[in-house]
């Protein structure tokens, strides 16, 4: 789960790490009372939306009187920012952190990711902050710092230390980054974070240590114990599509092909998706229905599927295990007469109960394409999806 | 004698009480698998499916002989429990739950290091399917009868995906050794490469299916360890060609966020470690097929 660069300095700022004045706006009145509140006379405008580059999308302004600041305010709140990592439908801008402007005198990368082959938590750290860490890797990378943290001990200050003088600070910092290395260990270890990047970590001109930018995301599996990081949830930077489904207890990713997939099995999902691209067809979702799928949950399923409207042709896939071939048949059964399947829909049925499965399918007189192997039904979705694409062409 | 389970091998059943684990207690048992008690806390002293409960890994071993065990405590528990079998003697343990946090994986697998390398419990998962032994026994949520006893191991992250695969093998009349499930998650207890080894010195065991996915490093790990270090034939599958870089695809692991870590980096990795490749989620029969024929003729 990410959460909005002002949650995150916001957090930050609790455990030694500085962060320039700055204050929340909802419209273009509270922007300027806000760079009132701050005083001086030039201020950064931010959106608040779930992405980096947001700078180059025209999501960051410097203004230097009320008016720009109002005019700015204006230009971003209620319109969607479509960034290089946001995808072509953009993310929605409500809200505006309005922040006091420094005065930069080095820029720093900073970052504390969960690492897979240390299965340990590591720092990132490079003397080159402001460019993203892809390019740091490409043009600097040598100037990359990496240290791992033993979880039974915690981060060390000599860690803090090697890493402070690693970035070339002056002594004279080292302190103030020692501080803030281990503020940002204690963050991403007390709230369960999976991500926190800090950039730039900034030195500013009268020999401060400032976080200019954060970006935070938490690992979901351990929200049921951090309800303070659950309530900044913002459901409106989310795909729709997705909350929908996740409300429902389904996993779902909403993707720009026009076949609906309903799996059991983020591999089977992942695999049938594969198989639908191999036979010519664009995936539209990945969808795990999961272990023990009732009627009813198949039934949501395809109210889940069916609420993009670009889904052409729906491939349901489940080789059952802990499942049931033939709730599964009554599920889809239930969907077609409750929910309305107005596309052509392929069923491939495998494992436990799936006589009964195909029998409950067959019986029902419904308009359903049977299908025994992952092959064929891959192949005649696609065949499906194209016949409907050729209907609509003319 | 397969990898890691067998007939003999004697399992506790770790939230043994709850609906999930007794149902799958229950089907492990009519599997043939030697299900030798459980612990719920506070149920100690009662008899479920026939077995003895008790309140503590170590008062259970201690009564049983156990030297496995299989958990299907809830996630914010689950890590505990795994600790507890550890420090209670247990050589073998697969972990079920789906839903364990990172940081708690990371304690396990720090926990675990008290242990000698040689002494330190093997553990499977969590967030996986379990492994079979097939015609033996079984220790996970897997359907038994979609495995046909014989000499192919299957090593995989997902479960529905591995059952494809077997299934696919079986039509053709091919069986399997053993089949494991490693789980979903981004911090698992044993990886590709760890399977991997334990195949290679199986005397029941001719060659391996690899079930990969995107996200992390572990399928180019064992590229590289097969690429030294395996003589007997390695075939592999990675799931996600179609999954766009940034978006998590169910598992917690199954993202790609580095490079090397999308399904197609990952092939060519496999390729150049000269691993046969499954062009597609349904090509495992054949391909296995294949691989075995020629097998064959090269003995």
């Amino acid at each position: 789960m990410d959460i909005h660069e002002y949650q995150a300095k916001e957090l930050l700022s609790r455990h030694f790490v500085h962060i320039p004045r700055g204050g929340l706006a909802y419209s273009p009145e509270q922007a300027t009372y806000r760079a009132s509140e701050i005083g001086g006379g030039k201020w950064v405008v931010k959106a608040q939306i779930h992405s980096g580059a947001r700078g180059k999308a025209g999501g960051i302004r410097i203004c230097k009187s009320d008016q720009e600041v109002c005019n700015a305010a204006e230009a971003m709140l209620g319109r969607k920012l479509v960034t290089h990592q946001t995808g072509p439908r953009g993310k929605l801008v409500s809200r505006l952190y309005i922040e006091e402007t420094v005065d930069i005198r080095q820029e720093i990368y900073l970052a504390f990711v969960l690492d897979r082959k240390a299965e340990r938590v590591m720092i990132v750290a490079s003397a080159s902050g402001g460019m993203e860490i892809e390019e740091i890797a490409e043009k600097q990378p040598d100037s990359i710092i990496r240290a791992t943290v033993d979880p039974g001990a915690g981060m060390q200050q000599y860690q803090a230390r090697e890493i402070a003088f690693g970035l070339g600070l002056e002594s004279n910092l080292i302190g103030k980054a020692t501080e803030t290395l281990l503020g940002c260990y204690r963050v991403f270890r007390d709230y369960d974070a999976s991500m926190l990047e800090i950039n730039p970590l900034v030195v500013t001109r009268d020999g401060n240590l400032m976080a200019l930018d954060a970006k935070m995301s938490f690992d979901e599996n351990a929200l049921f114990r951090r309800p303070e990081i659950s309530e900044l949830r913002d459901k409106s930077q989310e795909d729709p599509r997705e909350t929908f489904a996740s409300d429902r207890g389904l996993s779902y990713v909403g993707l720009d092909g026009n076949i609906g997939c309903i799996i059991n099995g983020a591999g089977l999902a992942m695999a049938t998706m594969d198989m639908i691209k191999i036979a010519g067809g664009e995936p539209a979702n990945f969808l795990d229905i999961g272990g023990g799928a009732s009627p009813e949950r198949v039934a949501k399923s395809f109210r889940a599927v069916l609420g993009d409207k670009n889904v052409e042709t729906i491939l349901v896939n489940i080789f059952a295990g802990i499942n049931r071939c033939d709730w599964v048949a009554e599920g889809v059964i239930k969907a077609i007469r409750e929910v309305g399947v107005n596309v052509p829909l392929v069923v491939r049925l495998a494992g436990t109960n799936v006589e009964e499965g195909k029998r409950i399918l067959a019986e029902s007189g419904e308009d359903v394409i049977v299908t025994d192997t992952l092959a064929e039904a891959a192949e005649k979705a696609v065949a499906a999806w194209q016949a409907v694409t050729m209907k609509k062409a003319g | 004698m397969a990898i890691l389970l067998n007939r003999n091998t004697r399992v506790l059943v770790q939230g043994f009480t709850g609906k999930i684990g007794s149902f799958h207690a229950e089907e492990m048992k009519r599997y043939g698998t030697k299900v030798v008690g459980g612990v719920t806390p506070g149920k100690g002293g009662q008899t479920h499916l026939g077995v003895p409960v008790f309140n503590t890994m170590k008062g259970a071993v201690r009564e049983t002989g156990a030297d496995a065990s299989i958990v299907f405590v809830p996630p914010p528990f689950a890590a505990d429990s795994i600790m507890e079998a550890a420090d209670a003697g247990i050589k073998f343990c697969v972990c079920i739950t789906d839903g364990i946090p990172s940081q708690d994986m990371m304690h396990v697998k720090r926990y675990m290091r008290r242990y000698r390398f040689e002494d330190r419990m093997k553990l499977i998962g969590p967030n996986c399917a379990g492994i079979i032994t097939p015609g033996q026994a079984l220790m996970g949520i897997m359907p038994g009868n979609i495995y046909l006893p014989g000499r192919v191991g299957i090593v995989g992250r997902s479960g529905t995906l591995g059952y494809e695969a077997a299934s696919q093998m079986k039509a053709l009349g091919i069986g399997v050794s053993t089949s494991v499930g490693i789980g979903g998650d981004p911090i698992n207890g044993s990886s590709f490469k760890d399977m991997l080894e334990l195949f290679e010195g199986d005397e029941d065991t001719d060659a391996v299916v690899m079930i990969g996915e995107i996200g992390g490093p572990q399928e180019a790990e064992a590229a590289e360890w097969a690429k030294w270090n395996m003589k007997k034939p390695l075939i592999a599958y990675i799931a996600g060609l179609s999954a766009p870089k940034g978006k998590r695809m169910g598992h917690a692991g199954a993202i790609i966020s580095a490079f090397g870590e999308s399904a197609q980096e990952k092939v060519e990795i496999l390729r150049e470690a000269g691993v046969v490749i499954v062009p597609t989620p349904a090509a495992f029969g054949p391909t296995v097929a294949g691989v075995l024929a020629e097998h064959k003729k090269a003995a």
